[in-house]
């Protein structure tokens, strides 16, 4: 009898034993975690307090200047914007075109595997190779030289993946009850697609445009190694103004630096007070990427809640 | 009389509406092929993206080739292709990427498992609803950003810890380029192990195994090839990350294993000198190519690795 009792003792230190691991593991989950958040708080805290004090209106308006307290990043955000509309001009039809085709026409064969291995392994691929294929190919093979287009069409391909997957996984959350209605009603298969698949899939494929963006506004590598410029101190022209006047495409062609290439230069330079600009223009960055991030999770939560089919 | 003209009227009719329908009919189906080929056309694009990559890489590469003997390449140990004494030893670079690899991935490595671990098999719902956007938003920071913050926050911080740490360094770079890897390698590890089905877990339960013993025996052994996957997935973005070496890491050649000094990796080798503004078509410019080569190789294996893990380890359910 007491020999049971023991045993059952023993058992229950056991399974206790035992359960504190699961609340230790739990713990150190939490820890792991903290870790991250720590060190994101840490990284926008540095940032805030060092840069806070260069933020104004001044900042936003001045070109770099030798002078770290009168620098700003005009021509840098101006140029970030109008990469990103090359950037959004080039990947949202591609990608959106790409992925409906392989959603709704491709044949089972090959050529369609061949696509597929593609589209997955170019996400795998360093940036900076981009920047190698645009310098070979846009810089020298095409002569688009160092310009805005060549910047647009890198950071396209570079999203192209993202892109293409986003669209993909929503036109696959789209039941076939759509698809064999609109086919029993007598449409083509380009009046489903355009009629119904691509307006139901619509705020997905907006998710990944926004991902995809919001990784394109903070790629260094690949735009430094096409060799934009680190010292821009002009706007490209304005179309239709100036004297001749500029042609509504010549901005395209026009030298530029980025956001993140700035922040770069300012960051390397040894004084402090180009430090300080290094942390406003990365606030001013991180900023910018992670409300895009915020809005693509938060159009997510949206549309898992929403959409009932 | 009057018939037959009017039969061949309504056979006249008909016959012009059916071959107006037929008409359309025809019309409608080409515009359909034609749109099919142009969506062809675009998803082609990622192939010939491929191909350019490949062929760009390989041109300029056998024009470096050309001057530079493979063998130089490979075993030289310094490598100066701007001095006037130019050597072409890809090994000094090669070993800076693998040294902060290494450490980003002692970093990334444990606290992406045990994050993935927790968050698929421990957190409750409203956590996991937090964490992974939060995650998500770590991943998305611009690795510039990361970059500024390795060599102006961590560096200083590390330096109180090692006195003698310099100012760039393999270790810092490292470190946080780690932190930044965090979330694709727990984000792919979490998948898999959700994807490892309920009855494995019940059945472990109904034996008596606790939460821990489930997540450690049971799941964790189960997803190992999504697992794996994950840890190359992070490996490729460590070897191919740019911007924290290039700003933190300092960009001196420099052949060691040890993480507290400064080196160059290919990838901060390439920045260096496009930065520069070294004429097109030199040999010092050809190396870029060269080095992106080998660097392309490299994460190459890694992605081919992945691949066989996943075949050589996958599990059916």
């Amino acid at each position: 009898m007491a020999e049971t009792a023991a045993n059952i003792k023993k058992i229950r230190a056991l399974i206790a034993a035992h359960k504190r691991w699961d609340l230790l593991f739990s713990l150190l989950g939490m820890l792991a975690l903290m870790v991250g958040v720590l060190t994101f708080v840490a990284l926008f805290g540095q940032m805030a307090v060092e840069g806070a004090s260069r933020l104004s209106w001044d900042f936003f308006t001045n070109f770099p200047s030798r002078k770290p307290d009168q620098a700003g990043i005009l021509s840098a955000w101006v140029g970030s914007t109008l990469v990103m509309l090359v950037t959004a001009a080039t990947a949202v039809p591609l990608g959106v075109a790409a992925g409906i085709y392989l959603e709704e026409y491709a044949p089972r064969n090959w050529i369609t595997d061949l696509i597929e291995i593609n589209v997955t392994n170019l996400a795998g691929v360093p940036s900076i190779i981009y920047g190698l294929l645009a310098l070979g190919l846009f810089v020298y093979g095409f002569g688009l030289g160092q310009s805005i287009l060549t910047a647009g069409l890198t950071l396209g391909l570079l999203i192209l993946p993202v892109v293409i997957v986003a669209t993909r996984e929503a036109i696959r959350a789209i039941p076939a009850a759509i698809r064999e209605g609109a086919y029993a009603l007598g449409a083509t298969k380009w009046q489903t697609t355009a009629d119904h698949i691509l307006p139901y899939s619509l705020a997905g494929i907006l998710t990944g445009v926004i991902i995809g963006m919001a990784r394109a506004i903070g790629e260094t590598a690949p735009v430094i190694t096409i060799g934009a410029l680190t010292f821009i101190a002009f706007l490209p022209s304005v179309p239709l103004t100036g004297d001749p006047p500029a042609g509504l495409f010549d901005w395209v062609m026009s030298p530029f630096t980025v956001m993140p290439i700035q922040m770069f230069n300012w960051t390397s330079r040894p004084e402090a007070a180009f430090h300080q600009n290094a942390a406003a223009a990365g606030l001013v960055l991180v900023v910018m990427t992670l409300s895009m991030n915020a809005l693509a999770i938060y159009i997510r939560y949206r549309l898992r809640k929403n959409i009932k089919w | 009389m009057n018939s037959i003209p009017q039969a061949h009227r309504i056979y006249a009719v008909t016959e012009n509406f059916v071959s107006d329908r037929l008409a359309r009919r025809r019309l409608r189906h080409g515009k359909e092929r034609v749109i099919e080929f142009v969506l062809f056309l675009a998803a082609c694009v990622s192939v010939a993206t491929t191909i350019g990559i490949v062929v760009i890489l390989l041109k300029e590469s056998f024009i470096f080739f050309q001057q530079v003997s493979l063998w130089d390449f490979l075993t030289d140990t310094q490598w100066t292709p701007l001095f006037a004494d130019a050597h072409y030893g890809i090994l000094p670079l090669l070993s800076g990427t693998l040294v902060s690899s290494a450490v980003a991935l002692l970093v990334a490595i444990p606290l992406g498992t045990i994050i993935a671990i927790y968050l698929s098999e421990f957190a409750p719902f409203s956590v996991r609803e937090v964490a992974k956007p939060f995650l998500e938003m770590l991943g998305g920071v611009p690795t510039i950003v990361y970059g500024y913050f390795a060599l102006l926050f961590v560096t200083p911080l590390l330096q109180k810890i090692f006195p003698g740490l310099p100012g760039f360094n393999l270790l810092s770079a490292g470190m946080v380029m780690g932190i930044m890897i965090i979330p694709y390698v727990s984000s792919v590890s979490e998948d898999a192990m959700r994807a490892v089905p309920m009855a494995l877990r019940e059945g472990s339960y109904a034996m008596g195994a606790t939460r821990f013993q489930t997540a450690t025996r049971v799941v964790t052994p189960a997803a190992f090839s999504g697992i794996a996957a994950a840890y190359i997935l992070g490996i490729s973005r460590a070897v191919g990350e740019t911007m924290i070496l290039a700003v933190a890491a300092g960009m001196q050649p420099n052949l060691t294993w040890n993480p507290m000094e400064p080196a160059a990796t290919i990838t901060a080798y390439i920045v260096q000198v496009a930065l520069g503004d070294l004429p097109h078509g030199s040999l010092a410019y050809q190396t870029i190519f060269a080095a992106g080569l080998a660097l392309a190789l490299v994460t190459l294996f890694f992605n081919v690795l992945g691949h066989m893990l996943r075949k050589r380890f996958r599990q059916a359910y």
